[in-house]
């Protein structure tokens, strides 16, 4: 069978399942794929009992990294609530955990030791950050716990599965991400001196071998920043000496901030790409009036800036998964606006759902494992482009689209494009952008 | 010139000469009762330490054993936190010497462990951790040359900045120490001869986090035992000795740069072992693991202790390893979430740290000691008045 026709039967079955759904006046959608064939829910591994399902995460709520990546998790409880609310997952409430690791990685291993030996979860979902992350890489995989969708774009979450079974990947890794901006700038800008800002770290070393695929003989200059040093003025003035009339940043939100002020001190003024982990606009603004102590108020200074972007943003409150997650957030929120970031823990959160749904009705943790590398790839919701999973790659999604920075908003400059790690091609999604479900919850089926 | 009868004369190139005495009271305490007519134990140090140690890993092992899995992983957490606040609390406690950068001194140990770890066929895990200990004591002692010239708050500078550059190596060296994520180390597998231990013990299931717990407590053991015998020897009687009185003690035929060098080389072979330790445990050597945050944790917790007593260390990192969890989830029992019950702890640890220094400035072990003590004097004197 070939992908597109094997999708369409899955679409065809989804199809089938609403309708039946619908013709029995069906609000509840306790059953989830409604492929359990109705046996008695049982406590089938560890976190699960027979009315709950544990699942457990890291991300720093103090600390220097806690803004903005603080908010993910509470956008997660909010979607999850949002689930329990209409029956759960198998008629199983999801219990989620989340605890502080500061952004440290000796604290990470002390509080993913809690979660999987205390807590007792059934799995690790969407921890954040690499070098946090890669400290309980090995133990979660040794312990045999699914570590789902990990926050971070580094390759080691999917690129060799068979050394990490139990680790997926979830957001477009830096690789990709810097093949698709250098496609764009070899396209567009041809002729563009490029200068690249980078982080001392694999976001900053796979983005620019990304970019290097496709601009590689129209980089002048590279220049890299430790994280924790503010001072970039000597960075920012050797791409300005290099005569970049393009600079490509693979950098974290507060350093976009610093290298437009710095940039704006100098009269520099180049056309700015920034990666997408780097380019949101709101806490940039936020970051840039905290920095130039009020002098710069907001984020016009990033106003004609290229990023990329995986899923729907605050900044296309259009998008019908938007308002659908804005709803969510409405009813089931905490306090505060729905942030851009708390945008990604709802989209997490949907699909670590899907991969609860498609595990079955009474899954074991390698069963989970095994329905998203059977199934993953099919899956549609707020991402644009597919999944990778399978039983060769546990990457997570392949593609995004350019956009361009305008006020509030962003403008759109390509297609969604997808490709992979390597020397894979860049192709335009074939894909239709995914119809939320009207509950607000997906529906998939089991795995067999 | 006069001076009150009671303040103490400060002379040059001193900070205080009545200072340390209160607040290394600890210090001075016996490690086990030593010399005291009702005590059962031997009057030879050697012999009373090898007992003391006998019985603390007895009571080690029981205590591995009755607690759940996650209660032996914070107890591994604790035996690098305590092996290198063990070393600190010789330093700072036994000789006066401040240094905030063990927590650079601890990443040496770790990168060494993570590097001979990730060899073809690595060393057997006594050598790596022996090789951790080697170089972090050739670090101390490079260190502890320029330690051994200044005081007080220079050397907190001076060592301030080794706790902030050396993390910094690791990422500018990037291809070999993996930058800002690190390099993740493989702790070697349990001997047979352990899993056989364990099962004849309790017969609990053998596992890797129990494993490493115990490589951690063996590792606190020995260097608790090395520790306890040092501060009882002529060592440590030099090194108190440097510590209250700088002129007596040059005058009584004391090199004080070179006892104090000698006491920050073997609190460097401390820290040393605890980065290989904490390498091992945490399974990763990165740059973030090894922030300042790491060498003020590890001064906070000898000094609510007790600065000086190997006892007060304990307390100290127990407080660090068991007290935010704790805090946390007595927090979401309270009903808020779980980012506030994260931010809960690190401002009740802060509130203890404030509640010990205004109640006990000596420490916990220290506070205990003096109030001991005076009670003792009291005593006696009542018993000499009648």
């Amino acid at each position: 069978m070939t992908r597109s026709s094997r999708r369409l039967t899955r679409l065809l079955a989804a199809a089938t399942v609403a309708t039946t759904l619908a013709a029995c006046g069906g609000g509840d959608d306790g059953g989830g794929g409604g492929g359990g064939g109705g046996g008695e829910n049982e406590a089938s591994d560890v976190g699960i009992t027979e009315d709950t399902i544990k699942l457990g995460a890291h991300y720093p709520l103090t600390g220097v990294a806690a803004p903005g990546y603080s908010e993910i998790p509470t956008g997660v409880q909010a979607y999850f609530d949002h689930v329990n609310a209409n029956g759960g997952v198998y008629d199983r409430q999801i219990e989620y955990v989340y605890r502080d690791d500061a952004y440290n990685p000796t604290n990470t291993s002390a509080v993913v030791n809690q979660l999987v030996l205390e807590d007792e979860v059934f799995a690790v979902v969407g921890g954040l950050g690499t070098p946090t992350h890669s400290a309980v890489l090995e133990f979660l995989n040794s312990e045999r716990v699914p570590d789902l969708f990990v926050s971070s774009g580094s390759r080691l979450w999917g690129e060799t599965p068979e050394d990490y079974p139990y680790t997926f990947g979830w957001q477009t890794d830096y690789v990709s991400e810097g093949k698709i901006l250098g496609q764009y700038i070899a396209e567009n800008l041809p002729d563009a001196k490029v200068g690249l800002f980078l982080q001392d770290d694999d976001l900053g070393a796979d983005g620019e071998s990304g970019l290097r695929e496709y601009i590689d003989d129209q980089i002048v200059e590279v220049q890299s920043y430790v994280p924790g040093n503010t001072d970039v003025g000597p960075q920012i003035a050797a791409l300005q000496a290099a005569g970049a009339d393009v600079v490509v940043g693979f950098n974290v939100p507060s350093y976009t901030a610093l290298s437009q002020l710095v940039s704006l001190r100098l009269g520099y003024q180049p056309q700015w790409f920034y990666s997408n982990v780097g380019s949101d606009p709101t806490l940039v603004g936020s970051l840039l009036a905290n920095f130039s102590q009020g002098q710069v108020t907001d984020a016009t200074l990033l106003d004609g800036a290229i990023t990329t972007e995986y899923f729907p943003g605050t900044d296309s409150p259009d998008d019908p998964w938007v308002q659908m997650f804005q709803q969510i957030w409405d009813e089931q929120g905490q306090e505060g606006e729905l942030t851009t970031f708390r945008l990604y823990g709802m989209a997490q959160a949907y699909t670590t759902v899907q991969a609860l749904q498609a595990a079955g009705q009474n899954p074991t943790r390698d069963d989970l494992v095994a329905a998203i590398e059977q199934v993953g790839a099919d899956w549609e919701g707020p991402l644009f482009a597919p999944f990778r999973y399978s039983e060769d790659s546990h990457m997570g999604t392949s593609g995004m689209r350019v956009v361009q920075v305008a006020g509030a908003a962003v403008e759109e400059l390509t297609p969604v494009l997808t490709t992979d790690l390597g020397d894979a091609e860049i192709e335009e999604s074939d894909r239709e952008a995914a119809t939320p479900p009207e509950n607000g919850i997906p529906d998939e089926e089991a795995a067999d | 010139m006069t001076q009150p009868p009671d303040t103490p004369v400060v002379s040059t190139g001193e900070i205080s000469s009545e200072a340390p005495v209160q607040a290394t009271a600890a210090a001075n305490a016996p490690t086990a009762s030593a010399g005291g007519g009702r005590s059962f134990l031997p009057a030879n140090t050697l012999l009373r330490h090898l007992l003391v140690l006998v019985a603390c890993a007895v009571g080690a092992v029981v205590l591995l054993e009755i607690t759940d899995p996650f209660t032996n992983s914070q107890l591994a957490q604790l035996t690098y936190y305590a092996i290198a606040a063990g070393g600190l609390t010789v330093l700072t406690g036994l000789n006066g010497q401040i240094s905030l950068g063990h927590g650079a001194l601890m990443a040496v140990g770790a990168y060494t462990t993570a590097l001979m770890l990730d060899a073809d066929e690595p060393l057997p895990l006594p050598v790596v951790l022996l090789a951790a200990v080697a170089l972090a004591t050739v670090v101390g002692a490079l260190v502890g040359v320029a330690a051994a010239r200044l005081h007080g708050p220079y050397l907190a500078g001076a060592t301030l900045a080794l706790a902030v550059g050396l993390p910094g190596l690791a990422v500018y060296y990037g291809d070999l120490f993996g930058g800002e994520q690190g390099l993740r180390v493989r702790a070697p597998r349990a001997p047979e001869s352990f899993e056989s231990f364990i099962d004849l013990v309790s017969g609990n299931p053998p596992s890797a986090t129990k494993w490493l717990a115990y490589v951690g407590t063996i590792c606190l053991l020995i260097t608790f035992f090395l520790l306890a015998n040092l501060v009882r020897s002529r060592i440590g009687r030099t090194w108190r000795a440097v510590r209250d009185q700088e002129v007596a003690a040059e005058l009584a035929g004391i090199n004080l740069g070179a006892w104090r060098v000698l006491a920050f080389v073997v609190s460097a072979a401390c820290a040393g072992l605890a980065g290989g330790v904490l390498a091992l445990v945490v399974r990763l050597a990165a740059p973030s693991g090894f922030t300042l945050v790491l060498s003020l944790a590890l001064l906070t917790a000898i000094v609510i202790g007790g600065l000086g007593s190997l006892v007060g260390v304990l307390l100290g990192s127990a407080l660090l390893v068991f007290l935010p969890p704790f805090v946390t989830d007595l927090g979401a029992d309270l009903g808020l979430n779980s980012t506030e019950a994260a931010q809960l702890a690190p401002f009740v640890y802060g509130l203890v740290l404030v509640v010990v220094m205004i109640f006990a400035p000596a420490g916990v072990v220290g506070t205990i000691r003096m109030r001991w003590l005076t009670a003792r004097a009291r005593r006696a004197a009542r018993g000499a008045g009648s």
